[in-house]
């Protein structure tokens, strides 16, 4: 009996690192395929690019893990890009002042983001695409639709600057991992998120403010996703408002990927780790083998897809083994 | 000669990998009589009826419906031989009328409308067939519980069953609500249809069955005419040792008054006041819908409180939320046990700790240590049954889920804990152990507020007693007083009469 259950444990590692396989096996894959894929100089330049992917997948971990979603994440991004750009240029603010004004904005908008929906207890899918047609009008008003760029040189440092020879933006991206690790594993917050995302209504029973979380966790998803949109904008040294549109979905694909429950209360910052590197990896090797731009969106989607169904169907089949355990248990004790 | 029996089962075993749920049962039902299913949890009576309805296949075995042999039935099978089940939970559909529901799936039509008149019609016919009053036209979420419950059985008799399972079928419903239950099947004996019939409560059981069988581990135990036993019997076939329902001695309530609500109002209950006492076991009666649950939500800090006052302690309080109830020295184990009570995917020691999460954490970070510590020790003080702490909660048996919402407010150390239906759904064993904790929570100088729907529980647990009828107050009675007369005339009081209105 007890050495089934074990048996079932290991079997349900295996499930989870199994999207870590798939990652491996893409990237042999790709070193063998794509020209040039197999060089460190592309490997740097793929995570600068995933860092803000990755940052911002922290969050959206976050807020996923409590039932929740935040699709105006995209133009969270385009808006702090032509904010950030607007104020340097435009506003000829010192670029500290700058990024200190756009990330407080950013995170207002997210605690916005939260209010209306714990407040109202309208869908967080459509409270935040309501949010998303916002954010899109209202960078494209500040930015008229035209690229902002002519920034100060110091301000390309994080996005495009090494340490050591390792990108300071991955850096970043490592340290927010392992702060949002901590997070999620160490803290009663973590806990906290988790029990919302399972079971809100016993969460609240239990005496945990579920409202002032909910919050919490759209305001922290996006208070890292403008650290993402400004190391994005200091890598292209140019604010547009189209820079984060469709952003959201990346996001979303890399922490389903990850095995991140896309209806709460299950996933980890690991797992989504890996989800980012996946997309991540996917869409440098497509571009280093000429394949399109549309193709590329159908492969994804099509990945996305089969990772919501997987994850869908393993739990309807971990339901049925849990059933079997529970007589189990039920009989033996 | 004819077979008097409607129903037999043969040797039927159930293997799941590495247990027997059933092992090797033989029984037989007759036509036409109430034969009623006992066990403990796991005792394989889910196994057994979904084994006759058809859910599962059994591993070995034969069923014989009127004769017809079967190695395995699938649902439509089982239907097509006349078998119907009224499940725990309902399935009716809210927003259409109780015909419809009645019919659902198979609406009488001309052409591709549906015939309302024919089918209001034929529902009507069947409520007249079952002695019921009820409009076929009014919509399910309009009725009450126990009117639902009639629509079910209803539902479930309208294609012709000669056989009917009702699992639990009590479970949801007040006093008087039974009451008419127990009339429809009276009524459907008559008229020759077997009733299994699926209950915790051995009353009904004596009320009700013609014969009785009982269950245990997964083996079949014995089977006897109604006559021929008693309630002790029964249980101690049940648990393979003699164990009478009792409830514990006790002597704790005191003078001090630890808790005084005075005229609250809100959340559909009306102008109550009461006092509870340190050591008290107060318990609350009343029908369902009667407002106790609701009062409950109020004192716990989860519906808004639109008049009256809280004195705690000597201290007003005014929880907004459950989480200044719980910090105020009030805690809830909900009616719910699965949806309010518990995080059924989270493990035993994460729902333990769930509302003491932050005296177990230092500066946000939780204490793993403490954490191992505390689950530890109410997993043995309260005797949960898991094969380890990092279990899943839903994978635990009722008694021992309920238990883990105990530990989990008992860890909070509050003065008064509130008991809404502790022993629902809960078997015989596992009922003595929680009454035995409630009385050594009161013994600790804490207090009880205990609200149920189970009579007997209710008379043997209290000390004293409020009833509530149509969420106001209708009467407090003093230990001596406490008497079910005494208390189903309160919980009707303001009624015309005790039946159930619709």
């Amino acid at each position: 009996m007890m050495e089934q259950l074990k048996a079932k444990k290991t079997g349900k590692k295996l499930g989870e690192y199994g999207i870590f396989l798939v990652l491996i096996a893409m990237f042999i894959l790709f070193s063998f395929i794509a020209p040039n894929f197999f060089d460190i100089n592309n490997i740097f330049n793929v995570a600068r690019q995933v860092c803000t992917l990755g940052i911002c997948a922290v969050g959206m971990t976050i807020v996923l893990i409590t039932g929740g979603i935040d699709l105006s994440l995209g133009f969270q991004i385009s808006l702090a890009n032509v904010v950030c750009a607007w104020l340097m240029v435009n506003g000829g603010l010192n670029p500290i002042l700058a990024v200190v004004i756009t990330i407080l904005m950013t995170t207002g908008i997210g605690i916005l983001n939260g209010i209306i929906i714990v407040k109202s207890h309208v869908a967080p899918l459509i409270v935040t695409l309501a949010m998303l047609n916002i954010l899109n009008g209202l960078s494209f008003m500040v930015s008229k639709g035209l690229p902002i760029f002519g920034f100060d040189k110091s301000f390309s440092v994080p996005g495009q600057g090494s340490i050591a020879g390792i990108p300071i933006s991955l850096l970043i991206m490592i340290a927010i991992f392992i702060v949002g690790a901590i997070i999620l594993k160490k803290t009663y917050f973590g806990r906290y998120f988790y029990a919302i995302g399972s079971n809100e209504e016993a969460a609240k029973l239990s005496g945990i403010n579920t409202g002032k979380l909910k919050i919490f966790a759209y305001g922290l998803c996006a208070f890292l996703t403008s650290i993402g949109a400004l190391l994005m904008l200091s890598r292209t040294n140019s604010g547009l408002s189209s820079n984060g549109d469709g952003f959201e979905f990346n996001v979303i694909t890399a922490c389903v990927l990850g095995g991140v429950s896309a209806s709460g209360g299950k996933g980890t910052i690991f797992g989504a780790l890996v989800g980012v590197l996946i997309v991540g990896f996917l869409e440098n090797g497509l571009l280093l083998m000429n394949v399109n731009e549309y193709t590329q969106l159908v492969i994804q989607g099509i990945m996305m897809l089969a990772a919501v169904v997987y994850d869908t169907l393993s739990r309807e089949k971990n339901e049925r083994i849990k059933k079997i355990k529970a007589i189990n248990v039920n009989n033996q004790v | 000669m004819v077979n008097k029996n409607i129903l037999e089962l043969e040797k039927i075993t159930k293997l799941y990998p590495g247990v027997k749920a059933l092992d090797n049962v033989t029984l037989s039902f007759r036509r036409g009589e109430v034969h009623a299913l006992v066990g403990e949890n796991g005792a394989g009576k889910s196994t057994l009826i979904k084994t006759i309805s058809g859910a599962i296949e059994p591993t070995a075995g034969t069923i014989a419906v009127e004769g017809k042999h079967f190695e395995s039935l699938t649902p439509t099978l089982s239907r097509e031989n006349g078998i119907a089940v009224v499940y725990q939970e309902f399935t009716l559909v809210p927003v259409l009328s109780a015909a419809e529901n009645i019919f659902l799936g198979e609406f009488i039509r001309k052409g591709l409308i549906c015939d309302r008149k024919a089918m209001n019609a034929r529902a009507a016919q069947l409520f007249k067939m079952l002695k019921i009053e009820l409009d076929p036209n009014v919509k399910v979420e309009d009725l009450t519980t126990g009117y639902q419950q009639i629509v079910e059985i209803a539902k479930a008799v309208a294609k012709d069953a000669k056989i009917l399972i009702m699992d639990e079928p009590s479970a949801p419903l007040t006093t008087n609500e039974v009451e008419a239950m127990f009339n429809i099947v009276d009524t459907l004996k008559e008229r020759g249809v077997t009733v299994i019939y699926i209950s915790h409560r051995l009353e009904e059981i004596f009320r009700l069955a013609d014969r009785v069988s009982v269950l245990r581990d997964g083996t079949y135990i014995t089977t006897k005419n109604i006559e021929d036993t008693t309630k002790d019997e029964l249980i101690s076939y049940m648990v393979g040792r003699t164990l009478k329902e009792t409830y514990p001695e006790r002597n704790n309530s005191t003078d001090e008054v630890i808790l005084e609500v005075k005229n609250l109002s809100g959340n559909g209950v009306e102008n109550i006041s009461f006092d509870l006492k340190k050591g008290e076991i107060l318990g609350f009666g009343g029908l369902v819908g009667a407002g106790r649950t609701e009062l409950a939500a109020l004192l716990f800090g989860n519906a808004r409180i639109t008049g009256g006052e809280i004195i705690l302690k000597g201290k007003k309080v005014d929880p907004r939320l459950p989480e200044e109830a719980i910090a105020s020295g009030i805690s809830l184990v909900p009616e719910d046990r699965k949806n309010q009570g518990l995080i059924l995917d989270m493990t035993v020691k994460e729902n333990l700790t769930a509302a003491s999460m932050k005296r177990l954490s230092n500066k946000g970070f939780v204490n793993a240590k403490a954490e191992k510590e505390f689950t530890n020790q109410y997993v043995s003080s309260l005797n949960i049954k898991t094969p380890s702490i990092d279990q899943k909660v839903k994978n635990l048996s009722g008694g021992n889920q309920q238990k883990v919402v105990l530990g989990k407010w008992m860890g909070t150390d509050p003065d008064v804990m509130i008991f809404d239906e502790p022993t629902r759904g809960i078997d015989v064993g596992a009922k003595q152990e929680i009454y035995k904790l409630m009385v050594d929570i009161t013994k600790s100088g804490k207090s009880i507020i205990m609200i149920s729907s189970d009579m007997e529980e209710l008379l043997g647990m209290s000390d004293r007693m409020v009833i509530l009828s149509k969420g106001r107050l209708s009467g407090i009675l003093e230990k001596e007083e406490c008497t079910q007369e005494k208390v189903l005339k309160y919980a009707a009081e303001g009624k015309d009469d005790g039946t159930i209105e619709s």
